[in-house]
């Protein structure tokens, strides 16, 4: 089955015949995404660099037997955790996710303190509920787009991990199960307590 | 997921993601949007955590570092004229 879109079956086209535009619209296209895939991987910067830089030959190598079995993102995706694996430069950060999945046990999406409690009128309601914040642009606002950064940089590598493949590059929570050999639980677990630090994190910076 | 009695605003919050999700059951969908028409903290909850889901999806910028894009072209450059 071929996946590809048009415009990516172009630049898969034009890169194969070595046409420059190509690959420097591809680099800008994915590249970004690559490098992000690639820090899921390494601690420093500059070794997600060179991944990327690595993976980016690998790509080179391999254009001429890509069929468009998988999309052309996924596909590079996968070049890039490979080429980050078979470096060797997988440590510490990067322990199986099914077994930190476990991690979740006691974490809350919003502080405790903020609802009533037990012993009042209406237990588990709103006591301090949330203000309202700025209108959207203000949201997306580079500013704003930082805090959101720093807050996943501080997560937890598999929450990390999910929410960076679902929400900031948009695959679908049967492909980040699948490559994360995540249950479908887990996964959505994963996903709701990093949603919802990096919730908090924009309410702490609007407030 | 089954869910049992009247949701409180605590249990709504660990609920937003399956809600979104569309991982509840009908019966429970429909107590969570129950909630959302009396509670207008939940209801912004919710609002947020969707404004937060769309302003996640932003922060891939694009471009990588000048320097990064200068050695992936030189990379290519090699690679085209081997």
């Amino acid at each position: 089955m071929h996946v590809l879109s048009p415009e990516d079956a172009r630049l898969v086209d034009g890169l194969r015949a070595g046409d420059e535009a190509a690959f420097a619209a591809l680099m800008r296209e994915y590249g970004a995404g690559m490098l992000r895939v690639a820090q899921m991987f390494v601690s420093s910067r500059t070794d997600a660099e060179e991944v990327v830089q690595d993976a980016w030959i690998g790509v080179l190598r391999g254009i001429g037997r890509f069929e468009g079995r998988s999309s052309l993102k996924t596909w590079l995706y996968r070049i890039v955790a490979n080429t980050a694996k078979t470096r060797g430069v997988r440590e510490a950060r990067s322990v199986p996710f099914s077994a930190l999945a476990a991690e979740r046990e006691g974490e809350h999406a919003v502080d405790p303190d903020r609802f009533i409690g037990s012993g009042e009128r209406f237990p588990g309601h709103w006591g301090v509920p949330p203000q309202a914040w700025a209108p959207e642009p203000e949201l997306l606002e580079t500013e704003t787009l930082d805090v959101i950064e720093r807050a996943i940089q501080q997560l937890p590598p598999a929450q990390r991990a999910v929410i960076t493949m679902r929400d900031v590059q948009g695959f679908t929570a049967e492909e980040v199960r699948n490559a994360l050999d995540l249950s479908e639980t887990n996964q959505r677990v994963l996903l709701h307590r990093a949603r919802s630090k990096v919730r908090n994190a924009l309410e702490e910076y609007m407030g | 997921m089954r869910l049992d009695r009247e949701l409180a605003c605590n249990e709504m919050v660990e609920l937003v993601t399956a809600y979104i999700e569309n991982a509840l059951e009908p019966v429970d969908r429909e107590r969570f949007e129950e909630h959302l028409v009396f509670c207008d903290g939940c209801d912004r909850y919710l609002d947020q955590m969707r404004a937060t889901i769309v302003a996640t999806g932003r922060i891939d910028r694009g471009r990588l570092p000048a320097d990064l894009e200068e050695r992936l072209l030189e990379a290519f450059r090699g690679w085209r004229a081997s």
